[in-house]
């Protein structure tokens, strides 16, 4: 059945690719970029309202499927995406190599294969999905190709990333080898009839779950996050952060979940190890470094081993507790992209005399020469370390209430010990900022007005999120009878 | 006019203290001194209307806390037992605020003192018009903060903050039994009002606790409680270090507040001492050695102040086992008209250490009558009130418990009485040594300060002037109600005598000598000063030459501070040191700094393990694909 029309968000924004694409080659000029990224940003709202306006069902010969779990995840996606793109306006346009029109458009199809994963309802959606998002992610990552940093960032990426897509497509094929179907919805019926758990399913298991860690960079896989995160442009280091971050976890819940939800008990202890090695190593290998994007990679590592702890409860065998699991983790993900953006984009604004600087240090004394951003900066870090009543406050008190509740206290334990560790790297950013005198370098450059406008909606955002909980809530809660209920 | 008296004070420490920056050190003095002017136009006719109108009241103002079975409101007790001091302390700390315009004219902080002065009168008049024991318990904390801010107003000097905090501990141990006493009382009779606790007492006659008789241990408990405020002997050391806060300060708080709150609440608690006859012979006891004591180390004291202190440690002493003998009613007189020329004496020896650019020592002082003689005049009424001689207040109070202390006919009594006997010949000499010394003689000052003596202004002198009157006029006019004829009408119940003290009767059948006996010793005490001082200067020095151990043991206090500093202050610090190196220092700074150090070596080893070469990530990441999957093989083959 080819109801294709129920896929017209995908549809709709992949027309527009073509179109703007188009637009940027024809006119045979070298000042696309703002136009062009201008375009995009319209063709992700416009693929926001499409989305909004979805209907539930499932299109494409079941491969594709639009329930609230989809759209809460996608509304979100072209947020970031079109958040971080916005980032990039004033940044690439101070250098030549990073103005192209080019960037905006591989945004724009990484977002299309994002949309995807997240609507995924077959394992080879799955695989086109991601592969879509991450072809144009190993592209991004080293678009400043005359920088050696940026170059060897989008190698170091796709190699690994290659060997995780491998990974994948192994365990893949012999889920189709045990089972025999790649379709969601019969993989569920078929591993609900098979009472114990095959090794070689287990075995296939494993090594899907290996392929999604990689993408959300959870411990062990996540070697390549610091590395990459620190060589290529900030901006792009901007989105990866958020935006593929929140499919890949997507993703991975609905994979997990759905066929995969007999496997619980096997998955769960897995996921229980990647969860509490995530929030470790991001805790502790964050305080000793100096540069803030790679402060960064590892602080968003945390998160995903904090975020992981929902999707270890939705393994438990209460349908209240995983639903629950399920919705801290979404809630997690969705304050954590926000947070993340407006974090970064402080660090896009960290220029000296046009040229962008990357250290701690460098930060020392802004609280001096810009107040404005020094604060907002403050918002983003004391949310991130979790300070009430700031955004993250709230998102790491739901999964650790959803973890006590499923029983996995530990974990909770873990958790709220490396958030006071963690809370040690992020409240020194603020003391750089607020208490340290400025360097001899001198001040940082005015941020300009795309940066200002991005701060202040995540910052206010974060800052009064308290105020107003409830429709972030009820989205999250929507999203979670879709798949969990 | 109830309400009034109370929080006028508490609007003036208001006024002074929080706005005092902004509206200046004159409006905020002032602002006080009205505030409390006020207040003394309220709790003065108060007195007046509860005691000769026979119109007690208790004014709620509301409730505090309600959990469970504990209830306990804000309210306003007025019987003739809190007016009687909510008159007398209002008008006496309106006259010493009304003196400290003037003497502490030339201070830069003003305003923080009088909004202090103020809240400490408010905390007083909150403890005395406390309608349970919790409220009570407020008001005496209170006046224990207040008085800490006081002593150690003068915050830059290294001797008024050890005397601060001296003043603030060794209250603190008082306030630990009065707690506990506190605590106990609810325990027995499941209430802290008063009215509810004194209407049970006859149900709780046989309660025991811990084997002991209850409202013995209760009576005991709150008696120590006392003991650390009223300075009686043993928690008394700290009073005579008060003086280190400016002098109306002392005057306030030797005359009106805070030292009379252990007396006041004996007497307030008297329905419950009635039956407590072991606890009421500690009280004796305790009062009688505190008169004899603080009476023998105020001879040879050589610091004004001090010697007025002493004395001040004394007359508690009086005050004590006359309730102790069950004469609470005589008590509270002696409180009475002592407030009156306590306050007189401090607020004249203020006087003369004004005139005398700051000399507090009395050696080097004499020959100044002539310079300053309202100074001089109203001293020496303030001492003939002192030393109980006829027609001055002192005279009628401490006749009365002298003569209820030998009416008890118990060896408690006789004790005290003798003790109190010897205390008020000891009484006379000091005050008659100290007057002679200051005022007559050869001047012993440096020409320099002589040159500077002068009387001090008005606004001063008004305070004393109505002082001395009220140390010359309260006995005579004040005794037949208290302690005489009408003192049942008067005191109507308020304080509490059980149907076999029949003290107050018993103590105007006497013999005849012994209503005689304290004005013989007080005029011997008299003139043995004027013979040593006056007409014999040289014999002092050659008696202390002589006894040189005894004089030495007086003027080191019988040596109470170092025997404390020995048992109790020298342990607790090295407890302390220890607690502060091993517990502190090591353990508890320790646990912190080496998990931080922990957390900064694993940090090295994650950043070690980040080598920016490819094969070795993603050797990491099967490495980790194989742990997971032999993890889940042993999972679900086991």
């Amino acid at each position: 059945m080819m109801n294709w029309t129920l896929a017209l968000p995908e549809a709709a924004l992949a027309c527009a690719g073509l179109a703007i694409l188009g637009a940027g080659v024809l006119p045979r000029r070298h000042d696309m970029f703002f136009p062009i990224s201008m375009a995009v940003i319209g063709a992700l709202v416009l693929a926001g309202v499409l989305v909004l306006g979805q209907g539930d069902g499932a299109a494409l010969a079941g491969q594709y499927v639009s329930d609230a779990f989809a759209r809460f995840s996608k509304v979100l996606v072209l947020i970031g995406a079109a958040l971080a793109l916005t980032l990039a306006l004033d940044f690439n346009q101070t250098d030549r190599d990073l103005a192209r029109f080019e960037y905006p458009v591989l945004i724009l199809f990484a977002a299309i294969g994002m949309m995807l994963m997240v609507s995924a309802n077959d394992l080879m959606t799955l695989y086109l999905g991601l592969e879509l998002q991450s072809l144009a992610a190993y592209v991004l990552a080293a678009f400043n190709r005359d920088s050696e940093r940026s170059a060897e960032a989008g190698l170091k990426y796709f190699v690994l990333g290659a060997l995780a897509s491998g990974l994948l497509l192994y365990g893949m094929s012999l889920v189709y080898g045990f089972v025999g179907t790649t379709s969601f919805d019969r993989l569920a019926e078929a591993l609900t009839a098979e009472h114990a758990a095959s090794l070689g399913l287990v075995t296939a298991l494993v090594f899907v779950l290996a392929g999604l860690a990689f993408k959300i960079s959870a411990v062990p896989f996540h070697m390549w996050a610091p590395d990459v995160y620190e060589g290529a442009p900030t901006p792009v280091t901007a989105f990866f952060a958020s935006a593929p971050k929140l499919a890949a976890v997507a993703l991975l819940t609905r994979v997990l979940t759905q066929p995969f939800g007999e496997l619980s008990a096997q998955w769960g202890q897995v996921l229980w190890l990647v969860s509490a090695g995530s929030m470790i190593l991001g805790a502790f290998a964050a305080i000793g470094q100096r540069n803030i994007k790679r402060l960064m990679a590892y602080s968003s590592i945390g998160n995903v081993g904090y975020a992981l702890i929902g999707l270890v409860a939705a393994a438990s065998a209460d349908p209240a507790v995983r639903s629950e699991g399920v919705r801290a983790l979404l809630f997690y993900m969705a304050i954590y992209l926000l947070m993340t953006i407006g974090a970064f984009a402080v660090l896009a604004a960290m220029r000296r005399r046009g040229r962008p600087v990357e250290e701690i240090e460098d930060l020392a004394g802004l609280a001096r020469s810009d107040i404005g951003m020094a604060v907002w900066m403050l918002v983003f870090m004391f949310a991130m370390a979790g300070v009430p009543p700031l955004a993250g406050f709230w998102s790491k008190l739901f999964v650790f209430r959803a973890a006590i509740e499923g029983g996995y206290v530990w974990l909770a334990v873990i958790g709220v010990l490396t958030s006071v560790v963690a809370a040690y790297y992020y409240v020194r950013i603020v003391r750089v900022m607020f208490f340290d005198a400025p360097g001899a370098a001198g001040a940082l450059d005015a941020r300009p007005a795309s940066l200002t406008v991005v701060m202040a909606a995540t910052g206010l955002f974060t800052a009064l999120f308290s105020v107003a909980p409830g429709p972030l809530l009820a989205a999250a809660q929507a999203a979670v009878a879709a798949i969990a209920g | 006019m109830y309400v009034g008296a109370v929080f006028f004070p508490l609007l003036g420490a208001c006024i002074s203290g929080f706005l005092g920056r902004w509206i200046g050190p004159i409006a905020a003095r002032w602002s006080t001194v009205v505030c409390m002017a006020l207040a003394a136009a309220c709790g003065v006719p108060a007195f007046f209307d509860v005691a000769f109108g026979h119109n007690p009241a208790t004014v709620p103002i509301a409730a505090w806390i309600a959990t469970g079975g504990l209830e306990v409101s804000w309210a306003l007790r007025y019987d003739t037992l809190s007016a009687v001091m909510v008159g007398m302390v209002t008008f006496v700390s309106f006259l010493i605020h009304l003196y400290s315009v003037g003497y502490m004219a030339h201070d830069p902080t003003q305003p923080r003192f009088f909004a202090y002065l103020s809240l400490f009168t408010f905390m007083m008049l909150m403890l005395v018009t406390a309608d349970n024991l919790v409220q009570l318990f407020f008001g005496w904390e209170g006046v224990g903060l207040a008085s800490y801010l006081l002593i150690g107003y003068w915050y830059e000097r290294e001797s008024a903050n050890a005397a601060a905090i001296k003043a603030f501990v060794v209250n603190r141990v008082g306030d630990l039994f009065f707690m506990l006493g506190v605590a106990l009382t609810f325990w027995t009779f499941g209430s802290l009002e008063f009215t509810a606790i004194f209407g049970a007492v006859d149900q709780h006659l046989g309660d025991r606790f811990l084997g002991v008789p209850a409202l013995e241990l209760i009576a005991v408990l709150l008696f120590l409680g006392a003991c650390g405020k009223s300075a009686q002997i043993g928690l008394h050391t700290w009073l005579p270090d008060a003086m280190e806060g400016p002098t109306p300060v002392s005057a306030l708080i030797h005359a009106a507040t805070m030292v009379t709150a252990g007396v006041f609440l004996v007497a307030r608690m008297s329905p419950l001492f009635e039956y407590a006859p072991t606890a009421l012979a500690i009280v004796t006891v305790v009062g009688a050695a505190t008169a004899f004591f603080a009476a023998t180390v105020g001879c040879v004291q050589n610091d004004i102040k001090r010697v007025i202190a002493y004395s001040t440690c004394s007359q508690l002493g009086y005050m004590f086992f006359a309730a102790g003998v069950g004469a609470y009613q005589a008590a509270i007189f002696h409180l009475f008209t002592h407030a009156f020329f306590k306050a007189l004496l401090f607020l004249g020896a203020g006087s003369v250490i004004h005139a005398m650019s700051d000399e507090q020592d009395i050696r080097k002082m004499g020959g100044i009558w002539t310079r300053v003689p309202v100074t001089y005049a109203v001293m020496w009424v303030g001492s003939l009130a002192l030393a109980g001689i006829p027609i001055f207040a002192g005279y009628y109070s401490k006749d009365a418990i002298l003569e209820a202390a030998f009416a008890s006919h118990s060896a408690t009594g006789m004790l005290a009485f003798l003790l109190g006997l010897v205390a008020a010949f000891l009484t006379a000499f000091y005050s008659w040594r100290l007057l002679i010394l200051v005022f007559h003689g050869a001047p012993r000052a440096d020409e320099h300060v002589m040159a500077h003596v002068h009387e001090s202004p008005l606004v001063m002198l008004v305070p004393l002037l109505l002082l001395a009157a009220g140390a010359v006029l309260t006995g005579y006019l004040f005794a037949p109600f208290f302690i005489g004829h009408a003192w049942e009408e008067f005191w109507a119940g308020s304080i509490h005598n059980a149907p076999h003290n029949h003290i107050l009767h018993d103590m105007h059948e006497v013999p005849a000598w012994v209503p005689l006996a304290p004005t013989v010793a007080g005029f011997t005490g008299i003139a043995l000063a004027y013979v040593l001082y006056m007409f014999a200067p040289g014999v002092p020095e050659r008696l202390a030459a002589t006894f040189r151990g005894f004089y030495l043991f007086l003027l080191n206090k019988w040596y109470f501070d170092e025997l404390y500093d020995a048992i109790f202050v020298r342990p607790a610090l090295a407890i302390a040191r220890i607690a502060f190196r091993v517990g502190d220092q090591r353990i508890i700074d320790g646990v912190p700094n080496g998990a931080a150090a922990l957390a900064v070596d694993a940090a090295r080893g994650a950043v070690r393990i980040q080598t920016g070469r490819v094969a070795s990530y993603a050797f990491t990441m099967i490495i980790g694909l194989v742990l997971f999957v032999s993890l889940l093989y042993l999972g679900t083959t086991r």
